[in-house]
């Protein structure tokens, strides 16, 4: 059934109003990484500025955050594909053998808050001389990773029909084969999408490269903080690193888009 | 435990190594370990060394000697009436708060993106990019925002005739700002979860309804929400772990402790100031372990009603 003029009116400007509110904030923390701080400071230059590069300059040159884009990139590269391969098997695991208690388990670590944990690590890490290094950070983001793999990935292998693996027993293949050759190909999508979601979650954690991380292996959330001072803040600069850190992940986010919904959405309508 | 789904294997060549046999007899466990072990290594040993360190007065450097102290730590946490009690009132109000704003205006802009329309995937894009950007990259954007001088909010006050507010200068206005900004970058996950919940919803019971004479209010309230409540269950649990935990936009915004009078200071805010600016590794733990108590406390509240919600 078709929905009443009025309702599609009022459905428009509603939903304009959204999209706004949501996307303006975004424009404007673009648009003031573009103006110099007097023009921050101006609010009769709200809109109309002469664009300026020279806070990205500042932020790639001075600041070093070519050095801290490519920490977050590898931190992140390998924190995912580390889960990937400790997370595939074990959600095929226990999907196929239904261990509920199991995943139980591995799932707790969404729940926990992340400074419990952070006491006992840093103690063991820097007794292992680990603490500043990328092994520990490494660790710490898979610790968020494996989990969002292991639920993605049960919710993914479940709904794949059984009877496809025991063809492939049938037809000789062990049952290892069967899962390396005829799952895992299977799940390329859930992989994607497993993948794309850890990927975007260690690139986005703070709190652990906050306390692991030192000076050379600081992520780019935590080099945020370099441009606010005590006394006062580099607006122009804050914002260009602000921009630096969440545009790349926001342009990736668009082009998966569908991938970044299912996974932010994985098991919610099972009920 | 789990039931064993047991698969008729057929049997394996009889040029099959020995070892193989036995890898592909185990697969389940061999599949899970090298998981299991990851997270019970990071996860539980961790967790019940913060419970041992919470009955001490470790203090000062993580390797210095620590006496026990056995339940001292309860004690005095729970009579501190200057910063313990306060934080669980923060953190309690910013969840409830944010977590009600998100699921209504999140089931509201759900409902409004329910049927296709053209244009839909752009608005489902605009959705999403609060949802992906970095939490303190937001919280530094919003800081600019809500500065009290130089910020459009105050700019945008003014057009409608609205005094300066301090925003997150202000010392009672600063948490319900700090609400606002988690509102903001959470409610499109809220959205996304519901519209996954209707779009898998069936037409039949809406027609039935619609038959029937139901007006739309009707039908949302009696035929709707009944169905989309394990979804809207499970957004809450999800939402809500994290809203309780939510420290990289308050960190972002405030810094340490919560700003200079602690006013958007929760549990884990606080319990990061004890373990890292104070050291007070024993008092920190316990706040830990009472933290964690409260989360799984309310996580076993609301699985206990989606069970009879299902009833």
């Amino acid at each position: 059934m078709k929905p009443r003029p009025a309702y599609r009116v009022f459905r428009v400007v509603a939903l304009a109003f959204v999209v706004l509110s949501l996307l303006a904030p975004l424009l404007w923390m673009i648009a003031a990484s573009f103006k110099t701080n007097v023009d921050i400071y101006d609010p009769g230059k709200a809109l109309a500025f002469s664009p300026t590069m020279g806070n990205y300059a500042k932020v790639l040159q001075q600041a070093n955050y070519v050095e801290f884009i490519v920490n977050s990139l590898w931190v992140a590269f390998a924190a995912t594909v580390a889960s990937l391969i400790l997370g595939l098997p074990a959600a095929y695991s226990m999907s196929r053998f239904n261990m509920r208690k199991s995943a139980l388990v591995v799932l707790m670590a969404r729940v926990i808050p992340g400074v419990s944990l952070l006491v006992p690590w840093y103690y063991v890490f820097s007794n292992l001389k680990m603490v500043g290094g990328f092994g520990v950070l490494i660790l710490s983001h898979m610790f968020v990773a494996l989990p969002l793999v292991v639920y993605i990935m049960m919710g993914y292998f479940d709904s794949l029909p059984e009877e496809l693996e025991e063809a492939g027993l049938v037809d000789g293949l062990t049952h290892i084969g069967a899962f390396r050759r005829i799952m895992l190909p299977l799940s390329v999508p859930g992989i994607a999408t497993a993948g794309i979601l850890s990927f975007i979650f260690s690139w986005n954690n703070f709190m652990f490269a906050l306390v692991l991380s030192d000076a050379d292996t600081k992520t780019l959330p935590v080099a945020i903080f370099d441009f606010v001072g005590y006394a006062s803040i580099d607006w122009g600069g804050l914002m260009a690193a602000a921009t630096v850190v969440t545009l790349p992940i926001m342009v990736i986010a668009l082009f998966v888009q569908k991938y970044v919904v299912s996974g932010l959405t994985a098991g919610a309508t099972k009920g | 435990m789990a039931t064993i789904t047991t698969t008729k294997a057929p049997p394996s060549a009889p040029d099959t190594p020995g070892w193989v046999r036995w890898v592909n007899d185990h697969r389940k466990w061999l599949f899970a370990a090298p998981a299991m072990t990851f997270v019970a290594a990071l996860l539980v040993f961790p967790l019940a060394w913060t419970g041992y360190l919470s009955l001490t007065d470790a203090e000062g450097s993580v390797r210095a000697e620590s006496e026990f102290v056995g339940v001292q730590n309860y004690l005095d946490v729970f009579s501190d009436t200057a910063r313990f009690w306060p934080a669980v009132g923060r953190t309690v109000t910013f969840t409830v708060v944010a977590l009600l704003f998100e699921v209504v205006l999140g089931m509201a802009i759900a409902l409004l993106l329910w049927r296709p329309f053209k244009g839909q995937r752009w608005v489902r894009v605009a959705i999403l990019m609060p949802l992906v950007a970095t939490p303190v990259a937001v919280g530094m954007m919003w800081r600019l925002i809500f500065d009290p001088n130089i910020g459009m909010a105050n700019q945008i006050l003014g057009w409608v005739g609205i005094g300066p507010q301090p925003w997150l200068a202000g010392q009672h206005t600063a948490l319900p700002t700090t609400i606002f900004i988690d509102v903001w970058q959470w409610t499109p996950m809220v959205t996304l979860i519901l519209l996954a919940g209707l779009t898998s919803l069936s037409d039949e019971p809406q027609e039935a309804a619609r038959i029937d004479g139901a007006t739309t209010w009707q039908r949302f309230r009696h035929v709707t929400l009944p169905l989309l409540m394990p979804t809207l269950t499970v957004a809450i649990l999800l939402r809500g772990i994290d809203a309780l935990k939510t420290f990289d936009i308050l960190y972002a915004t405030k810094g340490r402790g919560g700003g200079s009078f602690h006013e958007v200071e929760t549990l884990n805010v606080y319990a990061y100031g004890l373990s890292f600016d104070y050291n007070e590794y024993g008092v920190s733990s316990t706040v830990l372990i009472l933290f964690f108590l409260i989360i799984i406390g309310a996580m076993w509240a609301l699985t206990a009603r989606r069970k009879e919600a299902k009833r």
